[in-house]
């Protein structure tokens, strides 16, 4: 293995956990400016995370290991996705390690524990976060991995460097009807999985709301400050899995110094664009009552089914 | 005897060559024949694990559970039985095998009768339901029998090309009602969610983990081996009826407070799964064979595997639970992970591998079944481009339920606060059973970080199904999981090193990078109340509740409300009593029609049997004269 194959995966981890909070405070400043306010600075989430990272580590009576290290896994399962998922570049060393159903079970992986931790206070407030986080999960998996099969059967592969190489050879698959069913059915559950509205909204403490803040509401301190590193660092991968599978254009096909940090650069510029969109979406859109959300989820899952589906008969495929 | 299990069933994948035995004078006219050949020696591996493991346990459990001796007069009956089944090689063997283990898990299921009385209906539905299947099967191989005239398996798997489509087919079937009502597939599962509860622990165990997947065993037996596969329908009818099992499995699974039916329902659910491999391999397969037949019977078979490891330990970690607080249900645990840590701990490794995480075993059968699914969508058979990505819809729904119910077992049964006085006051189990769940627990942990320690014997078992298997269907090359034709590729042990480097890495950073060391333990944030109880914490009824009120139109929960009201004014409650619940539907819509009939042909019967012995001398009399005339 050449050190420029490590370097890319050194690299992908440093944008990975570097860029996520911007991105998160880059979408509370568009929906701010859009909503008339000044807002908070972009980087206004890093420097959230400094000030939880000094303060005391504090956990709630009769909590267990679970609550403890469940921060640690939600952010590992994170690191590991960022190592295999193709971001900057398509070469990476670890293409081999997982492929794009390892990636969603690591993701999910993330998810179990966080409600495990949900659980663990024993108050109401986690219970129910955990009970709403694992109802979302799973309604929204079948669509999920549904995505993953539509975008397998162009490339003939689920390993995520063969599907991108195979949008970059041919890039009329992408715009066929199958991949723009696939990228809606992906967009919805991307919003249900990140916690973003129509499914969850971010940036309220409402309790009737709330779905993942819930969950996460006894974290304190450093604890807090890795369960939103984490939360961030989901959103990004999610944006930039979106982003390279459905354009992959300027991703890096090399390990060149100069090569990857373009990708680099195309990547930042493709998450400004796809942030600056979620935020004007959610200045639009309201919050669905917890019960429509099924819907919401059946809906995509149906649309997942159609680009299956298509992509068998209209011969997207091989 | 668990030991020799392993040891034969290791042998046989270890070198391919079948073990072979006679004792003609053990059974009268047909003898008893043995033929353990690699796919029958990957269930007797199987169900070595277990016996191994139940046995251990059963030292430590029996001075608190068991009150009579019986059972430990069957218990090795019924584990030798066990391991016997899949090494039968003709029908008069099998059968008698079956029978065996039939009976002894039925005394095993009915060895706590005196204290409940659940105990003893289950044992009722549990004795009528395996009966039921042994006719089924009964038939089905002596049709087969009498149609190539010869009742060894090799002279059936010989003849079997010969007998007309029409009755293959018949046979086919009939083994999949009988099999298929041993493996708690839909709606032939009814038995399942009260049987397995009622039954000692670490018999749950093996009931769950090792008995049920021997149904599947005789489906893969005859449908694949000795009938040699069959029209495209099959696999249909098979995938469907997984299908069903699947979903219905798990939504049961997801509703249930009581942990032992909830693990009962995971069974049908997880046995599902595998017929889902198995009947997307006979739909794939039905013309010519191809390597992704090879893939999905790798799958079903790892799954059986799995599957068996990690019900197992589950059973094992609830009968733990069950002797230390008294009770199963649920909503009455909480806490006990640090009442019983090792128990709670193993018991989380079961559910994140029932869960299919990495880096658990569960995860890998899992990944081969999604590949071989999503491979057999874009094949050549332009059927399968519709049923196997409703097929992945199904099985990722189910994973993903899954999830939500493992996260309710374990979040409510072990973490939080206790929720009653037996599980306030709960004590760790003796060593013998926590030594046997480690096992199981190693068991699950090995395979998922190194599903090549049986890559090889996977690959016998599966071309020992006679489907004509080209290729190797599970190859490990470099770390990496290759699987027949199909170009994707994962590395499990390589996603188990990276995710303990990371862990292992943040938590360097934080050790050099945050000042403060100690940790310091705070009050809940209550919204300002002081108290914090028990009472308020989420149960597993509320904790399911969401996904329950999503799938309604299937659960079909009934909800009963008692409000009396206050003698001075009726917007006074003095009481508000709810029940809620949910009922099998299967059992009330299909079954209970069934039995109501039945009892009512038994009312009209007894008109007929009114005591008199003069009426009976008629009776006699008539049928005496009636038999003369017509064998006249």
């Amino acid at each position: 293995m050449n050190p420029g194959r490590i370097g890319a995966v050194v690299i992908q981890i440093v944008f990975v956990v570097g860029a996520a909070p911007l991105l998160a405070g880059l979408i509370r400043q568009v929906r701010a400016r859009l909503e008339g306010r000044v807002g908070p600075p972009i980087v206004q989430p890093w420097r959230d995370l400094r000030k939880l990272w000094r303060k005391e580590r504090i956990a709630p009576e009769h909590t267990s290991w679970v609550f403890l290290t469940a921060p640690l896994v939600l952010v590992a399962s994170s690191v590991v996705i960022a190592m295999i998922v193709p971001l900057v570049t398509v070469a990476l060393p670890l293409d081999e390690v997982g492929d794009l159903f390892a990636v969603v079970s690591l993701l999910l992986l993330g998810t179990v524990f966080l409600a495990l931790a949900g659980l663990d206070p024993g108050t109401a407030f986690g219970g129910m976060g955990a009970s709403r986080e694992m109802t979302v999960a799973a309604l929204a998996e079948p669509t999920l991995l549904l995505a993953v099969t539509a975008l397998a059967a162009r490339a003939g592969s689920t390993n995520l460097a063969a599907i991108v190489n195979a949008a970059l050879d041919r890039p009329s698959v992408v715009l066929s009807a199958q991949g723009v069913f696939a990228l809606v059915a992906l967009g919805i559950v991307t919003l249900a999985e990140c916690a973003r509205l129509p499914v969850d909204n971010p940036s309220t403490h409402l309790e009737l709301t709330m779905i993942h803040e819930a969950m996460v509401l006894e974290y304190a301190g450093p604890d807090l400050a890795l369960v939103e590193l984490a939360a961030s660092m989901r959103l990004l991968l999610f944006g930039a899995l979106l982003a390279n599978l459905f354009a992959p254009w300027g991703i890096a096909t090399g390990t060149g110094v100069v090569e990857m940090l373009a990708g680099t650069v195309v990547l930042g510029m493709k998450l400004v664009l796809l942030g600056a969109f979620l935020g004007v979406f959610e200045v639009f859109v309201a919050k669905l009552r917890l019960f429509r959300v099924p819907e919401l989820l059946a809906v995509s899952f149906v649309v997942a089914l159609v680009a299956v589906t298509a992509s068998a008969f209209l011969g997207g495929g091989r | 005897m668990g030991a020799a299990g392993i040891g034969a069933g290791l042998g046989v994948l270890g070198s391919g060559k079948p073990i072979v035995a006679e004792f003609p004078e053990l059974l009268p006219f047909a003898g008893i024949t043995i033929r353990l050949d690699p796919l029958g020696a990957w269930f007797t591996l199987t169900a070595g694990l277990i016996v191994v493991a139940a046995s251990l346990y059963g030292i430590g459990y029996a001075d608190h559970a068991l009150r009579t001796r019986a059972i430990q007069a069957i218990f090795p009956l019924f584990c030798l039985s066990l391991l016997l089944v899949p090494a039968a090689s003709s029908v008069s063997t099998f059968l008698v095998f079956w029978e065996l283990m039939a009976l002894t898990s039925l005394l095993l299921v009915a060895t706590e009768h005196r204290e409940r009385a659940s105990a003893r209906s289950a044992a009722v539905w549990y004795g009528v339901m395996t009966h039921l299947g042994f006719v089924a099967i009964l038939v089905a191989l002596a049709l087969l029998a009498g149609q190539v005239g010869g009742e060894s398996f090799a002279a059936m798997r010989a003849g079997a090309a010969h007998v007309p489509a029409g009755w293959r087919s018949v046979v086919f079937l009939l083994a999949l009602v009988g099999f298929g009502s041993k493996a708690g597939i839909v709606p032939l599962h009814v038995w399942l969610p009260r049987a397995h509860p009622e039954a000692p622990s670490h018999v749950s165990a093996l009931m769950s983990g090792v008995m049920v997947t021997l149904g599947v065993y005789g489906i893969m037996r005859v449908g694949l081996d000795i009938l040699g596969g069959g029209p495209r329908w099959w696999g249909f009818v098979v995938l469907a009826l997984g299908a069903a099992s699947a979903l219905f499995g798990i939504l049961h699974a997801l509703v249930a407070s009581d942990l032992k039916v909830l693990l009962a329902y995971s069974t049908t659910e997880n046995m599902g799964l595998v017929l889902i491999g198995v009947g997307g391999a006979m739909l794939l397969g039905a013309e010519h064979a191809t390597p992704l037949v090879g893939v999905l019977l790798a799958a079903s078979l790892l799954l059986v595997l799995n599957h068996a490891l990690f019900k197992g330990l589950l059973f094992l970690g609830a009968g733990s639970v069950l002797r230390a607080t008294g009770t199963r249900n649920l909503d009455e645990l909480g806490g006990l992970v640090r009442r019983l840590p090792v128990t709670g701990a193993l018991f989380g490794v079961g559910a994140l591998a029932i869960v299919a995480l990495p880096p658990l075993n569960g995860f890998v059968s899992e990944w081969m079944l999604f590949q071989g699914l999503v491979a057999g969508g874009g094949s050549h058979v332009a059927s399968a481009a519709v049923t196997m990505p409703l097929a992945v819809g199904v099985v990722a729904l189910t994973a993903g339920l899954a999830a939500a119910t493992f996260v309710k077992a374990f979040g409510t049964g072990f973490l939080a606060l206790p929720r009653s006085r037996g599980a306030a006051e709960a004590r760790e189990s003796p060593g013998t059973m926590l030594a046997a769940m480690g096992l199981l627990g190693l068991g699950c942990a090995a395979l998922g970080v190194a599903p090549s320690l049986l890559s090889t014997q996977l690959d016998r078992a599966v071309r020992a199904t006679g489907t004509g298997v080209l290729h190797r269907p599970v190859r490990v090359e470099g770390g990496a999981l290759h699987l027949g034709d199909v170009r994707g590729v994962m590395s499990p042990t390589f996603i188990a090193l990276l995710l303990v480097g990371s862990v292992v890495a943040v938590l360097v950073v934080m050790r050099l990078t945050i000042a403060a060391r100690d940790r310091r333990r705070a009050e809940n944030w209550g919204c300002g109340r002081a108290l914090q109880t028990s009472r308020m914490e989420y149960t597993a009824s509320s904790f399911a509740e969401p996904l329950q009120r999503v799938f309604d139109d299937v659960l079909r929960p009934d909800l009963d409300i008692d409000v009396t009201h206050a003698d001075e004014s009726r917007w006074y409650e003095r009481t508000i009593r709810l029940h809620a619940g949910v009922r099998d539907g299967i059992e009330d819509h299909v079954y209970q029609p069934v039995l109501r009939a039945y009892r009512a042909w038994g009312e009209r019967a007894r008109a007929v049997q009114n005591g008199s012995v003069h009426r009976y001398l008629a009776y006699a009399f008539v049928a005496l004269v009636v038999g003369l005339l017509v064998a006249r």
